[in-house]
This record gives structure tokens, sequence and C-alpha cells, in this order.
């Protein structure tokens, strides 16, 4: 944000410019200013420039773990922020159980019940070596189709331990619940995500070797059965997105908060500091000795949820500005599991290039189609 | 057997559906009414009902003189006459019965010199001037013997028919002289003090009737008939002449199906029809509603009054303050049965008989001086404190100390030595102590306070919470008693401990035990009810009955007509003491919907809610509809019957063209397996059969084919069960075939059939306040705002929906939800109590969230942050029966009526859409005069010449 200050807007205009003021009855200058001549008055030019983006822009991670990313993305438009964050929610395929295929379910769960529940299990594949099938549909093949087998009876356990069937899959009666009870003695009473086999068609199993594809989870409880119930299925993965189908979405959630940004515009000290420490209910305020004065400060802005709790009080409003950066996004990316969430991101940036270079071919298209039929 | 542990039973199943005996409410019997007939006059009324006979006898005020007036006179009776033919001839006499004071020597002069003018002064006389009046013929109540005079005649009238009710042992008329006095005295009062009016819509005089004593009337009614048919069939038996072998068995004759064919016809149509009475109700039982467990519950709580709906008074239809506690404030329809047709409330317990005798005995040995020992003047001597004491209506006699005879029968009462729903009450203005013991009166329970402190210990709580303790125990040890609606209108009820803390503590004499009580179930899911404006809580009270969800835990196993049943049900988040009470969380109906109360797109205007797509898809406002087709076999009278045959064979030339031409026309035989039923599981599409069922063509004549079942095809039409369905939906299936017999038919088949449906674009949606709503537009997840942490709300609720409404509970439902949601608990929004708004606000605040629950959100279209805080959390929607697939209907051309060749009518029939008069007027005005003729001739009554033999 040099460049701003530089061109020399007001103090209090720039803060505007730069960030949202979050007031106890409404956030004030939320929104981003894109217009270039928005500032020509006072001299600023604000438009975008490529060369600034790449000089300025920043990526810090902040954390990761198999399933969670979070990390800051600095000095980006809002609307780019939100694009990433929309096409990972809408448009990063992933595979999810399509076609149920039901050759017996005398269970009490419904065929179409439990085919909803099949289709929402996250499966562990990458998408990204797979084929849409498209409308209407291409044949199934090795590289559209991931096909499943869950079969699953229930059956009393019998005392000796002789072993069920071999086609009987059972699985172990669970102690966990409190429900659990009733499953005592039982095999297969509870049909789980760990039941559904993957059946490699074609040189999948070759190909998958190292990571074989199952479920991410294998505890999720697809149907509870008593003896004497049986499921027979088929079931096959399609790729798809999440924007036909929230299965297909492959975060539990993406999404992104501006960076908060506190100042105590005068110095907050004595019992006013530690009524203040203890009015954050997430610790943002620390009390430090300044020159033999206890003065409140703003030790960890990161971890204001912006609840408004420190200026909720009378004349406190004056005394702690909140305030957050319009273009510092912490953002976190859930995955369900089906790729790892930094992959995921990766993804959304080359869809949204993917969108880009469509958008320019169609505009060059169109453009020379113009400019060939006068 | 597979019952639900949670269904309350008290229903009735004949002929395979389920039905329940409403509560009737009534106008107490064998009590005296003092109010203002339809001309302002002050009149006074009972209805005395007995054993026998039911009739009404009033007394009217006409210029001055009191007329006695009944069914079985054809004229009024002056009261004055009556008194002499019941053997009272002295005017003094008369008056001192009345009262001497000389308010009532005054009001009653006109009457007695009626009577001298009209020169009756001898009970001989008397009896004459009634005996002339009689009235005889076909329909009298009252059957005459023949071969008595008719002074005998009026003086049986008098004694049985007139105010039936008041025993007359040998002609011994003076209970009824005391009766008919009362009955006249209190009028007078009443003209003189408004006060001594009585409230016809005050609920102590007011009685149910349960489905236990609707049928013992039946019985007893149905018993009478068997016996006369026992008696005429034996003198016919015996009336015969010729030699017999054995003696004759009486119980040979009796007809052992006339209870069971008449209680079966009358809880099957709801006629009620008790000869006796000359009752004849209709409407008495109705089908249980299996909409939803609360549904059910509620109209098993069900008041009907017998008040005619039509009727344009306010008076029964508003809230009678005497209805504290016994009835629901909230639960009650809209339209024209508002106030007519009531709910209990939650710990409301009505009364069954009880004996009078030893009520009776215990009164006079307490001191109450006896009716018949009194001299007329002892009984309204003001002077000595004297009382009249009534039993159920019945005067009894004169207690000096009333005060001290009601606190020892309460005392008996509490130590269980007289029956626990007996009530005492001291009437001040009547100066009367009034015992009830009779049937029909609500009561319910309440906590005893004694100088100021409960009698409730918490030992006692502690022991009913580890089970060694009963709530019979409370009543039997005097903790807890019941009070009805007379004795708990002289109590002084404390509402909270707080007050037996108060200035006034030793004045109270009861506490409730939860204020909570004073609603119905219905009220009792609604969290936090008393933030909300009433008409609110009404409408939710309606709603509540028409939300999907779980209906009985056997539900699986239930053919019902239709059912609509929810996929994924959640328990409230926050839920109410009333719904622990029922086990609601058991049998939901609902979802705890993330709601974000902000305007959206403008698809959400006039209550539309937006939905998000994401919740869609995972399942949120999945249903299940149940439906359920029956074909039934028939057998006729030749022997033959209706048979299911499997779909035909194709011929061979269908075979040889092979699949091609088969797919090119639907199959409608593709359900049909070889036993000719449908196959559980398949899809179903429009038309298609679900019984092949072929009827025999000749019924009548005796058939040369000896084995019926195997009639050829020749000797058969088709007579099959098709299915249809709301157009356009294809994702139905066979759930369930039962086969069945009846005792009529040969073989019955009910086939369930299922959809499961996703929440459209104009189903309905509503949360626990009476907020009701469409879906308006459904977004996909990534065009929803979301907050700091990623959540995207579920719904989208308008703004404009509070101002209005002032539904202020599901404002604190959503911040008790939220609150409970961070915290990891459920939420308590009971009435009158519940999570108070400070502490949802504190644990809000603890988990980093805006004390107000108002959240800072991204608009998921220009990631920027909204302009202003967005209140959002979990609301609990239900997801009502109204749903747009059942509805929706056009057409363009379609179906005409034979007779008439327009246009049918109605959706099941694809019929037209109806332009109106008003849309007539409409295209007039403007002038559309083409269109006009169009609509009205073209498209509707086009016509052409036809040929009509």
């Amino acid at each position: 944000m040099k460049h701003v200050s530089e061109g020399g807007l007001p103090a209090h205009l720039e803060k505007q410019r730069t960030r949202m003021f979050v007031k106890n009855a409404a956030p004030e200058h939320t929104s981003t200013v894109e217009a270039a001549s928005a500032y020509a008055a006072s001299g600023l030019e604000n438009s975008f420039s490529i060369e600034r983006f790449r000089r300025d822009f920043r990526v810090e991670i902040q954390s990761l773990s198999a399933e969670e990313a979070v990390f800051d993305l600095i000095g980006i438009d809002a609307a780019l922020a939100n694009a990433f964050r929309r096409i990972l929610l809408a448009e990063v395929p992933t595979m999810a159980i399509e076609k149920v295929f039901i050759l017996n379910n005398t269970s009490m769960i419904q065929d179409e019940v439990l085919a909803h529940r099949l289709g929402l299990i996250p499966i562990r594949a990458d998408a990204r070596v797979f084929q849409f099938r498209g409308d209407p549909p291409d044949d199934p093949n090795e590289y559209n189709v991931i096909s499943f087998r869950l079969q699953v009876k229930c059956t009393k356990q019998r005392s000796s331990g002789a072993s069920p069937g071999p086609a009987v899959v059972g699985c172990a009666p669970s102690t966990a619940g409190s429900g659990a009870s009733s499953d005592a003695g039982l095999l297969g009473s509870r049909v789980t995500s760990g039941d559904l086999e993957w059946i490699p068609q074609g040189e999948q199993e070759e190909r998958f070797r190292d990571a074989p594809i199952a479920p991410v989870h294998d505890d999720i409880l697809i149907a509870k059965m008593r003896p004497g119930q049986e499921i027979e299925l088929e079931a096959w993965c399609e790729k798809g997105i999440g924007k036909t189908h929230a299965k297909w979405s492959p975060v539990c959630t993406a999404s992104y908060r501006l960076l908060p940004e506190i100042t105590l515009p005068k110095p907050v000290t004595g019992d006013d500091a530690t009524t203040l420490k203890g009015m954050c209910p997430t610790n943002v305020f620390d009390i430090e000795d300044l020159a033999g004065v206890p003065t409140a400060t703003v030790a960890r802005p990161r971890n204001c949820t912006m609840c408004r709790e420190c200026i909720r009080h009378p004349g406190w409003d004056e005394r702690v500005l909140l305030t957050r950066v319009k273009d510092h996004f912490i953002f976190s990316v859930e995955s369900t599991g089906a790729l790892p969430p930094e992959t995921l991101f990766q993804e959304s940036v080359k869809v949204l290039m993917q969108k880009a270079s469509d958008i320019a071919t169609l505009l060059k298209d169109a453009t020379a189609g113009q400019q060939s039929e006068p | 057997m597979g019952e639900c542990p949670c269904d309350p039973g008290g229903y009735f199943i004949v002929k395979g559906q389920e039905k329940v005996v409403l509560i009737q409410e009534q106008l107490s019997k064998n009590r005296i009414i003092v109010d203002r007939d339809n001309k302002n006059q002050i009149h006074s009324a009972v209805t005395s009902s007995t054993h026998e006979r039911k009739s009404k006898t009033h007394i009217d005020c006409k210029g001055g003189k009191f007329v006695l007036r009944h069914n079985t006179m054809s004229d009024d009776l002056p009261v004055v006459i009556a008194f002499k033919a019941m053997g009272v001839t002295s005017d003094q006499e008369i008056l001192q019965l009345v009262g001497s004071e000389p308010k009532f020597a005054q009001a009653m002069a006109t009457s007695l010199k009626e009577c001298s003018m009209l020169g009756i002064f001898s009970e001989g006389q008397a009896l004459d001037h009634i005996a002339k009046r009689i009235r005889t013929g076909g329909r009298g109540t009252w059957e005459r013997t023949p071969r008595r005079s008719k002074r005998d005649e009026a003086r049986e009238l008098l004694a049985h028919v007139l105010l039936a009710h008041v025993p007359v042992v040998e002609y011994d008329f003076a209970p009824k002289v005391m009766y008919v006095a009362q009955m006249v005295r209190r009028m007078i009062s009443a003209q003189f003090d408004e006060e001594f009016m009585d409230d016809m819509d005050y609920y102590g005089n007011k009685r149910l009737e349960l489905a236990g004593q609707l049928l013992s009337l039946l019985f007893e009614d149905l018993f009478k008939k068997m016996c006369a048919e026992l008696k005429r069939q034996a003198s016919v038996e015996l009336a015969k002449t010729s030699a017999r072998a054995e003696a004759y068995d009486v119980t040979k004759s009796v007809r052992e199906d006339i209870f069971t064919n008449g209680f079966n016809n009358a809880i099957s149509t709801g006629n009620w029809s008790v000869k006796r009475f000359r009752m004849e109700r209709s409407g008495v039982t109705q089908v249980l509603s299996r909409l939803s467990y609360i549904s059910c519950l509620g109209m098993m709580t069900r008041i009907m009054s017998q008040f005619e709906k039509t009727r344009k008074v306010s008076g029964p239809r508003s809230l009678q303050p005497s209805q504290w506690g016994m009835l629901c404030p909230s639960d009650t329809p809209e339209g024209e049965a508002c106030g007519l047709v009531k709910n209990l409330a939650l710990s409301t317990h009505v009364t069954t008989d009880d004996d009078e005798e030893p009520i009776r005995r215990l009164c006079f040995s307490l001191g109450v001086e006896d009716v018949h020992l009194l001299c007329p003047d002892d009984l309204y001597e003001a002077r000595n404190g004297a009382h009249l004491v009534l039993l159920n209506g019945l005067i009894l006699g004169v207690h000096r100390q009333p005060h001290k005879l009601l606190a020892t029968i309460r005392q008996l009462r509490r130590t269980g030595h007289v029956g626990e729903f007996v009530s005492v009450q001291l009437h001040p203005t009547h100066r009367s102590v009034n015992i009830a013991s009779d049937s029909g009166r609500v009561c319910r329970p309440l906590l005893i306070v004694d100088n100021g402190t409960l009698l409730l210990k918490q030992c006692h709580l502690d022991e009913l919470a580890a089970g060694k303790r009963e709530w019979s125990a409370f009543i039997k040890e005097g903790i807890i008693e019941y009070l009805d609606v007379n004795e708990e209108n002289s109590a002084e009820i404390a509402v909270s401990e707080a007050d037996l803390r108060g200035e006034r503590r030793t004045q109270y004499t009861h506490m409730e035990i939860d204020p909570l009580t004073i609603l119905g179930v219905c009220a009792g899911l609604i969290p936090y009810p008393h933030h909300n404006q009433s008409p609110r809580n009404t409408y939710q009270c309606a709603m509540g009955k028409q939300a999907m969800g779980t209906i009985a835990h056997n539900q699986a196993d239930r053919i019902d007509t239709i059912l609509y049943l929810l996929i994924y049900p959640h328990k409230p988040l926050v839920k109410t003491r009333t719904l622990d009470l029922i086990k609601f969380a058991n049998l939901p109906a609902g979802h705890n919907a993330t709601v974000a109360v902000m305007s959206y797109s403008g698809y959400d205007i006039e209550d539309a809610l937006i939905i998000n797509k994401a919740a869609l898809d995972r399942g949120f406002g999945r249903c299940m509809v149940l439906k359920k087709f029956t074909q039934t076999f028939k057998k006729f009278p030749n022997g033959s019957c209706e048979v299911a045959r499997p779909p035909p064979k194709p011929s061979p030339a269908a075979a040889r063209e092979g699949l091609r031409e088969r797919s090119s026309q639907p199959n409608r035989f593709r359900l049909i397996d070889d036993d000719g039923l449908c196959m559980v599981g398949e899809r179903i599409h429009q038309l298609d059969l679900l019984v092949n069922k072929h009827t025999p063509v000749n019924t009548r004549d005796d058939v040369p084919y000896s084995e019926h079942e195997r009639l050829p095809d020749s000797a058969l039409r088709p007579s099959p069960l098709t299915y249809k369905g709301p157009a356009g939906h294809m994702d139905t299936y066979v759930d369930r075939v039962m086969l069945s017999g009846n005792k009529n038919d040969r073989q019955l088949v009910k086939i369930r059939v299922r959809s499961t449906r996703r929440p459209e674009l104009g189903d309905k949606f509503s949360s626990r306040h009476g907020q009701k709503g469409v879906i308006g537009r459904i977004v996909p997840q990534e065009d929803l705002p979301f907050t700091d942490m990623g959540v995207c709300p579920d719904i989208i609720m308008n703004p404009h929906g509070f101002p209005s409404r002032m539904t202020v509970g599901k404002m604190i439902e959503l911040m008790a939800g939220k609150a409970g949601v961070l915290e990891g608990r459920m939420g308590d929004g009971t009435a009158f109590k519940g999570d108070s708004v400070a502490e949802c606000s504190v644990a809000l605040v603890k988990h980093g969230f805006n004390y107000l629950g108002k959240d800072i959100m991204f608009s998921g279209l220009t990631g920027e942050p909204l302009k202003s805080y967005v209140f959002v959390g979990p609301i609990y929607y239900q997801k009502l029966k109204h749903m747009v697939i059942d509805k929706m209907h056009a057409r363009a051309r379609g179906p005409r009526q034979v007779l008439t060749r327009q246009p049918t009518e109605g959706r099941s029939r694809e019929g037209g859409l109806r332009l109106g008069e008003m849309e007539r007027d409409c295209l007039i005005g403007y002038g559309a005069s083409m269109l006009l003729n169009e609509r009205l001739m073209t498209s509707s009554d086009c016509f052409q010449h036809i040929d009509v033999w």
C-alpha cells in the first residue's frame, strides 16, 4: 500500500480506503474502491497495475494440516479472493457416488435415501486423472467411473466364532455410542463407509497402486440393520463439480476473513487497561508496563473475532478503534479429504486461469469476427 | 406388537381407522343458572339430568310475575300455583320460602296476587290448574300410565318430571319446594344486584363429557334395546304352543352383536343417537390425525363446544379468566370454530362421578342442619351466619359456621377420607357452601401452601427423582391437591416461590406446580411463547399440526391414507419443558436451520424464504410422502370372484419385433409381477398398473365352470388399479404391498407408494412462532453471505417479518440456540422461564460472538463485507405439508364435461382455470373484447352443429 501514501491521500481518507471500520451500529467503509479515477481529484491514480500486484502480493501460510489450510492472501482484491472461495466451493471437481445400482436392500432405509447418503460420502480419489462423463453420459470406462460394491448382511454373531460366509462382509459390532447395547451380538448391524469395497476397473488397480481409492473416512454411518436384513449394491463414482450438487464440493467450507487491526488512539492505562483486557473474550489485549504505567497493548489482533465487546459500553468506542484491512485475507480451506487443501487452492487458481483464458479466447474470436465482417 | 412406545393411546380403532371421541363441553347439569334471556329479562334455568330423563325447567319473570316453564306444559305456570300444588298453600309460607325481607315480599306480591285472582287457594285447585295444561300427545317425555286421575297425573308430573333431579320421596315435596323457592330467590336477588347473575361462560358452570360418559350413554341405550328385543323374542317363542322338548332357554335368544354393532356404528360414523334423551349428535368422533405427533396429541386434548358455529356471539368464544390453567389460552382454530374448539391445558384432569351419599352423611355429621327440619325462615337467617349447603346443586341444609365446615372437608380430603376430586367452595354472594362431586368438572393439581410455606419440601423431590415416590403419594399425603374451577376461584394461588417470600405470603393457599401448565400440548412446542404476540402463538398451534416429521416409532409399518415424513428430522436445539414431557425429541418434526435475518435478492418479499442449495443437497427439508392405494377383490353371489392376473404375454408378433417396439411405447404392465400385483421397489410412472385385477363378466348367473379361479380370459374384463400421482414427479416407488382379508371381500390388497421429495420453489416452511413462508429462491452456497467462520445460512429470512408480527420469541430462540450450540448444550425456551437473553449474551461473548448475535457477514457475490451486521443463528424450522407439487396446476386444452362440454373443474380432473366475474370485469373495462370472446366462447362453450337424437 506504499504507493498510495506516496500519492498523498489525506490520512483519514487513506484509512477509509484501506480499512473497514467496525462500529457499534454497523460496519463502515466496507467496499473496496476500484474505479481508476476514484481519487483522481486528490491526484491518486487508483487503477489496477499488474506489476504492482506482482510486487505486493504475498501468500503467508499460517497453518497447514492434511485437512485444513489457513493462509494469508495479502494485497489482493476482495473480488479475486472471493473468486477463489467460490471456485473452491463450486467448481473444483471431485469424485462422488452418482449412480447406485441396488441389487437388494431389505434394510429400513429406503433405496433413494440410501443412495443419497452414499452420494455424500467423500471419496479419496484424485479427480484430476478422471474425465467428466458429460451429458449425455459417455459410456462408462476406467477413466470416468470408479466402482464400489457394498454388500453387508446383518447376522446374529455366533458364539462359536465361526466366520460368516465368504460373501458376507461383517463389520465389527460397535461398542461406541449409547445405542450400542442393542447392537451387541450382531454382525453388520452398523453399515459404515468402511464397508464400501472398491472394485478396480481395467488398469485402475495398477494406476492407483500407491493411493488405493476408498472413502476418506471409514466410520461414516450409512445404515443400521437388524438380523436378516441385507444391503447389496454397486455404486459408481463420477466426476462432477459442487455447482451441480454439494456432494462434489471438495471443501467442507472455504472462506476468508479480513485481518483485524485494533488501535488504541489514546493509551489505555491503569484500571481501564485491566477492564479492557478483561472485556475481550478472545484475549487480544495484554497489559505492559510502560514507564511504570500499566498500559493496554494490542498483543494478538489475529485472535479478534470482531465481537465488538470492547466497544460495546458507552465511551469505549472512542478509545478502541476496530478496523480490518481490506486487502488482507485470512483464507481458510477445509478439505473434505479427497485432495489436500493446498492442492485444492492451486486447483482453484487453475480453474480461474482457465476461465480467464477462455474469456480471452472468446474475446479474441469475437473481435476477430467483428473485424472480418466489414 | 410393534406399537410405538410414545403413542399416548386414547383412541378407538374401528374398521381399521383410528377414531377419537372428542371431549364435549356442556353447560353444567342440575345447577341453577340465572341470566338474561334474549329479551334481556332475568330468567333462571336448570337442566335436570337423571338416569331416566333430561329436561330443562325455566322460571321467567313476565310483567313482574314469576312463571315456570317446562316442555311438558303447554302454558306458563305461575310459580305460586306450583308451590300450592306441591302442598304449600299458605301465601305466608311461600313468602318465607323465597325470603321474607321486604324486597322479596314486594317482588313476589304480583305473583301471589295473580294466584288469588285465578281463584286458586288449595292444593287440589292448583293441581287441577296444572292438569289442564299438561301437554299430551305422542312425544311427551313422560309416559302416562292409565287409570289415574288428572290430579294424580299433575302431581306425578310435579314429582318426577319437573326438576327431575330433585328427589321426591313418597310425595314429600319439601326439597323441591325449597329448590323452586331458591330459584325464585336468586332471580329476585339478581334483579337488585348484578352480582347474583350467573355467567354462562364461566368455566365453573361447564362440564366436559368424555368418551366414557358418551359410551355409557350409548351402552345403556343399547342394553335397553337388547332387553326389549329379548323380551319380544321370548314372548314370541313362549307363545308358541307346540310341544317343546326342553325348557325354553332365554340365553339362546340373546343377540350378541347388538353392542358390537352399536358401538362400531357410533364410533365409526360419529353419530351418537340415544333415544332416551332424544340425543342426536353427529361428529362426535373424528379420524385421528396422524399428520405429525403433535397433531395426534393435540387431537386427544381437543374440546368441542355444543354451541352452534353460526351464531355471532362473542361470549362463548372469548377467553374466560376462569379457564386459567384448565384450557390452553393459545390453542384454538381461526375462523368459524374460533374459541368454540378448545384444548386442555397440560395438567388438566376431568373428574368422574363420585358417590354423593358418604359426603351427605359427612356433612350432616359436621353440623349441617337438615333442610327437612328447618322452618323456611331459618334458611336465610343472615344474623346467625347461616349458609346454605349445596351438594351437587341440591340443598342439603344450613350450616352456621361455613368456614369451619370448609376447612374440615378440605382437611378430610387432603388426608384421603373424602375423594380427591370433591370440591368445596364458599360462595360469598349466594351465602352458600357448594360441594361438588359430579363428573365432568375440570380440575388441576396445585401445591398446597400452609401459612405461607409450601408443604412440598426438597426431600420429596429427591425421593421423586430417586424413584421412591409416586405422583399419587403427593396427593395422599396432602402435598398436592386437585382444585376445580369453582374452588380454584376462591383459592389464592401463588405463581412462583418469589410470591411466597413477599409480603402477602400468608394469604396464599396454593402455589402453581409450574406456570407453563397453563398452556396445552401444541402451545408447549413454542419456545419463549411469553415473548410473542398472542395471535402468533395461536397460529403456531395450528401450524405445528401440519409440520412433517416423525409420526411414531412404528411409522414404517403403518399404511395410512397419506403419511408425510421427514427424512432427517432434528430435535429442536431450543427445547421446552413441555417437549421433554411429551418426548418430542424422540419424534421430532423439523430442522435446526441456520437463519440469517437479512434481505437478499428481492425474492424474499412477503415472507418468502431464501434457501441454500447446498443445504438441500445435503438433505435439508427432504421428505417422504407415503400414499395408500387399496384394491379389494370381490366375491359374487354366483361364486365367481375377481382375480389378479399376471401381465399379458407379448404376442408372438411383438416378440419377434423385439425389444425396440416395446420400449417405444410405455408398458403399463411393467410393474406387474406374476401374481398380478406390483413389485416392491419398482419405480412408478404415471398410469402404471398397480394391480392387474380382472372381473368376471358374468357375475349373476351360474357359470358352467366348476373351478372359478380358472376362468378363461374371455370371461373376464380388466378392472385394474392404476397409479395417478402428481404430474412430473418421477421418484415414486412401490414401498410395500400388503395382502389382507376382510369379512366381506375375498381379499384386500393395500399398496403403499413412496415418493421422496426435495424442497422446491414454493414449498411451505414455518418457524415455531406462527411465521410461515414459502421458498422464494434457491441460491447456490457460493452466492450466499458467510460469516468470519465461514458459516453460510441455510435460510435467509426477510427482517420485515418481525416488526408487525412482534415475534420476539423467535429472536430469543435464535440467541438461545446459538448460545446452546456454542456451549454444547440444548437451549431452554420454556414458557415464563427458560434461558434469559442476558445469559445467552454472556455465552455468546464468551465464545467470541457479538452479545446481540449480530455478526459481520461477507457478501458471497462481491466478497466484500456487508454494510450492516446480520442476526444469524439456528432457528427450528418446520416443513409444512403444503407442497407445490401437490398443488400446481395449469391447463391449455384438456378434458371436458360430458353433459355441458365445458372444461372440467378442479385439479384432480385436470380442469380449466375459471375466468370469473371479476376477471371478466377487468377485461371489459380494458376493452379486450376479442380476448373476452376467446376466453368465454372459443375456449369454453364453443359449439358446432351436432345432431342429437
